[in-house]
């Protein structure tokens, strides 16, 4: 079997809900029935051999080739299988995401990640604002599972996060982990302005030393016992974090939102 | 069968199911993990009277540890599932979790699952914060000599406990060195732990007493000074008799550290005055794994 590919004809104008191309919901489907699925195109609706030339047959496996930035909700709920995007990718991308794998080679745009509750999802690219984030209105964003960024991201990266690791090798935008409730967000680049703004619990990991609001307290420089753990865990992703020069133990804490329960911490690496 | 002149008794010994679990204690160095082990593993030589019995199985290289530190690892057994958590989490929470610069680990992935440090996380009055990393839980909670990092669960398997043989010799300093002798060999094996102090017995017990209250008492028929007065099983140049106890994760393991144990003793032989070795049972009816010393050794 070789994997169920969706090939980009033409840039549409307006937007696509890519949602019901996605490995559990192809699975019992025939190619014709894949050809005709319907796709919210704007306001009207294409079938998808309208947008895509399609091959293959495995729909474990789906890539989609050509994709561009106005492709949304691609992956959402993704379960049992793994998608490759070769191109950007659209709003949404991976979110609610329960389990596999999921590759964008370049970048993507608003809410990836958002609410997603398990598995692996790498981003070669830039993400936009809210990665892993709560939809508007919802109290808890990522649950669980990794997202890994290779570029930068944008504003509110982890907003409301509950669960799970964020690993961002470039930059983070301002309000980096704001409101978040538990999880790990690393950060090898340069973060924002108000970094973990009403943060709960959680950490927040960082390379370089950030421009910390008055609500974060310093609680001094210590090694952490947990910090080798989490880098052995990273060892098994294609990233600069599972390089052994990457890992460290001795940080300098700081305690917060003290504005909110304050049982939060950023770790800035010594 | 006779094995270097030393007497291999027509006999078993009896050994009886138990729940176990394996921890495996970190710290800065092997000799505080050794110091916090040895705290967590000490007073648990027998469930007659300990709640269990506990020993420290061998030390971890750093390598093989969770976090990259010198570490040991231990054994406990108890007679019940929650008689070994409660005796797994009280001596976690006064032995290791008390001890400088420790850190607390699972050494058992698989079966029931039992708290480690899942409630001794109470102790950080709310500062204490958990991470999930591979699917695991930890927490780390704050101490006066910074944090105290412990995995939230570990995995309780059905084990054998009670697993024996005894050392006949001629004279007690004779006895003792053929135990110790056993004892380094047997130490190398996994999975097995012997609980008694240094590995050896030396007031091995009968079910029953004379006295009501007590379940179990002195081995009479093996104790020299009474060899004319009881229905004795010492033959008249056997002066001491010294015992070992073994509980191992299976059955399997318990077979392989009596084979090691006894042909350290046997090595000894006749000529350093091993006569015999024997083994403690009760004729079959208490426990359902026995351990037949000919069969070992044939």
């Amino acid at each position: 079997m070789s994997a169920l590919t969706f090939t980009v004809k033409k840039e549409t104008t307006q937007r696509v809900d890519m949602s019901p191309l996605v490995c559990h919901l192809l699975k019992d489907l025939s190619s014709e029935d894949i050809a005709a699925i319907e796709l919210q195109n704007g306001k009207r609706k294409i079938r998808a051999d309208e947008l895509f030339d399609i091959n293959g047959d495995d729909t474990k496996n789906i890539v989609i080739k050509n994709s561009y930035g106005k492709l949304d909700f691609i992956a959402k709920e993704l379960q049992d299988g793994s998608m490759t995007i070769e191109g950007d990718a659209g709003a949404y991308f991976g979110m609610s995401m329960k389990s596999g794998e999921l590759t964008a080679k370049a970048n993507v745009g608003l809410y990836a990640a958002c609410e997603m509750k398990n598995g692996l999802l790498t981003i070669n690219g830039n993400a936009g604002d809210f990665l892993g984030a709560a939809l508007p209105g919802n109290k808890q964003g990522m649950k669980g599972g990794t997202v890994l960024v290779k570029g930068n991201v944008g504003q509110r990266a982890g907003d409301h996060m509950r669960r799970g690791n964020m690993l961002i090798e470039g930059n983070a935008g301002d309000y980096c982990g704001s409101r978040m409730v538990a999880g790990t967000i690393a950060v090898m680049g340069t973060t924002g302005r108000f970094l973990g703004y009403a943060m709960q619990r959680g950490t927040l990991l960082l390379w370089q030393q950030p421009k910390l609001s008055a609500t974060f307290n310093d609680c001094g420089s210590h090694t952490l016992a947990f910090l080798p753990i989490l880098f052995k865990s990273f060892k098994k992703l294609d990233s600069k974090f599972a390089q052994e020069s990457a890992a460290f133990n001795r940080v300098q804490r700081y305690g917060g939102d003290m504005a909110e329960k304050g049982r939060a911490e950023v770790l800035v690496k010594l | 069968m006779i094995i270097n002149g030393v007497s291999i008794d027509e006999t078993f010994a009896e050994a009886f199911p138990m729940k176990a679990t394996r921890a495996i204690i970190t710290a800065q160095n092997e000799k505080w993990a050794m110091i916090s082990a040895q705290a967590m593993t000490g007073f648990a030589t027998s469930v007659i009277a300990c709640g269990c019995e506990a020993g420290i199985e061998r030390v971890l290289e750093p390598s093989e540890t969770p976090d990259g530190r010198p570490g040991v690892a231990i054994l406990l057994f108890a007679m019940g599932g929650k008689g070994l958590a409660k005796q797994l989490e009280t001596r976690a929470g006064q032995c290791v979790l008390t001890s400088p610069t420790s850190a607390l680990f699972a050494g058992i992935d698989d079966g029931v699952q039992i708290p480690l440090g899942k409630n001794l996380r109470y102790f950080g009055d709310g500062f204490q914060t958990s991470k999930k990393i591979d699917g695991k839980r930890y927490w780390r909670v704050p101490v006066m000599d910074g944090e105290f990092l412990t995995e939230a669960t570990t995995g309780r398997v059905e084990a054998v406990g009670g697993g024996n043989f005894l050392v006949l010799a001629e004279s007690q300093p004779q006895a003792l060195a053929a135990c110790e002798a056993a004892i380094v060999e047997m130490k190398k094996m996994p999975n097995v732990i012997m609980p008694f102090p240094g590995g050896v017995v030396r007031s091995g017990s009968k079910v029953g007493s004379k006295y009501p209250a007590l379940g179990a008492s002195t081995n009479d028929a093996f104790c020299p000074t009474l060899k004319g007065v009881t229905k004795t099983d010492l033959s008249p140049e056997i002066e001491s008799v010294m015992e070992i106890v073994i509980d191992g994760l299976t059955k399997e393991d318990i077979d392989n550290a009596m084979r090691v144990g006894i042909q350290a003793v046997c090595d000894l032989g006749a000529k350093n005055g091993i006569k015999r070795i024997s083994a403690g049972n009760y004729g079959g009816k208490l426990g359902p794994f026995h351990f037949h010393l000919q069969e070992i050794m044939a």
